[in-house]
């Protein structure tokens, strides 16, 4: 079983690093751009002997605990074998 | 009185402080390896500058995992006293021993260059014989210094008279043009709700002989010696 996380700063949190690219594709010429903001993404893959149910709840604290920082952050967790049913 | 400076790895600043507990304020200091689970019976912790484990993930997101900061909080607990230099502030955040949390500089760049400085209360075991409105010359060296926290806590940190040190100018005004990072409120430093434990981003013990060019940064550490010199009178 595969999980993602993705971990995004809460929108209240200026992301300079988003604006940096954000300016740097429009000086390369792509049009349409209206904002950028810059995330990271886990890729975690899970011992086949947890349950969907236990695997989810293993991600999501991990995710609250390490991979992200709550003060500043938000995270969103897929499960493979949840969008597979 | 002994003192312990916590040694992570990647942890590059450990020495520095050492050398200025020992040699200028004069006091007894111990090196706390971060597997450790005991701080040695230190009567203060300092949790020193670098780059524990790489900054991966973010800056002290793992290091807050180590054995020993289950012992730092449980001193913070009881009143110890904590230190938290740079890096040190920046763990002492993801470990939630102080609120918020460092972001990337504003300008992305790593800075490197001595700043000012203000202290904003003498209100605290570090800061007890500076005078309100002083201005330290200190260095900063890093690139994620710009401290974020929410208004609510935000409006506590000011009402409670948390903010410890602003960036200023060298007339004492704190300016947009001297805050170097983007940092809240040109926060350079802040102490949790009991006043024992104090995060900084600029290093006082890089400034803290004249041969560095400046030694402002000394009285830091002589407010938190004085400190407990008057602890250990009192019991």
């Amino acid at each position: 079983m595969k999980a993602k996380i993705y971990v995004t700063l809460k929108p209240s949190v200026l992301d300079p690093q988003g604006k940096a690219i954000h300016h740097a594709v429009e000086t390369i010429g792509y049009r349409g751009i209206a904002d950028v903001r810059q995330g990271k993404y886990f890729e975690v893959t899970l011992d086949e002997a947890l349950s969907t149910e236990e695997a989810r709840a293993a991600v999501e604290r991990m995710a609250h605990d390490v991979l992200a920082n709550p003060v500043i952050e938000d995270y969103r967790v897929e499960l493979d074998s949840e969008s597979a049913s | 009185m002994k003192f312990g400076v916590v040694v992570f790895p990647g942890s590059n600043c450990d020495h520095d402080t050492y050398h200025v507990i020992s040699k200028v304020i004069g006091q007894p200091v111990d090196f706390i390896w971060h597997r450790q689970s005991t701080l040695n019976d230190c009567d203060a912790v300092i949790l020193p500058g670098g780059f524990s484990y790489g900054d991966y993930l973010r800056t002290g997101a793992i290091a807050r995992f180590s054995p020993v900061m289950g012992a730092v909080k449980e001193f913070a607990g009881r009143g110890g006293l904590v230190l938290g230099i740079c890096n040190g502030f920046q763990i002492l955040c993801e470990a939630g021993l102080l609120p918020g949390a460092l972001l990337r500089n504003a300008n992305l760049k790593f800075i490197c260059e001595h700043v000012n400085m203000r202290v904003e209360t003498t209100d605290t075991p570090f800061t007890n014989r500076c005078q309100r409105g002083q201005v330290l010359s200190v260095p900063i060296a890093h690139g994620d210094g710009n401290y974020y926290c929410d208004a609510a806590t935000l409006a506590e940190l000011q009402r409670d008279n948390r903010i410890i040190f602003r960036y200023a100018d060298a007339n004492s005004h704190v300016t947009k043009e001297a805050n170097p990072n983007g940092s809240l409120d040109n926060i350079a430093g802040i102490c949790n709700r009991e006043r024992n434990v104090l995060g900084l981003m600029p290093h006082p013990e890089r400034a803290s002989e004249m041969l560095l060019s400046s030694q402002d940064g000394r009285i830091v550490f002589f407010s938190l010696a004085d400190t407990l010199a008057e602890l250990a009178k009192a019991s």
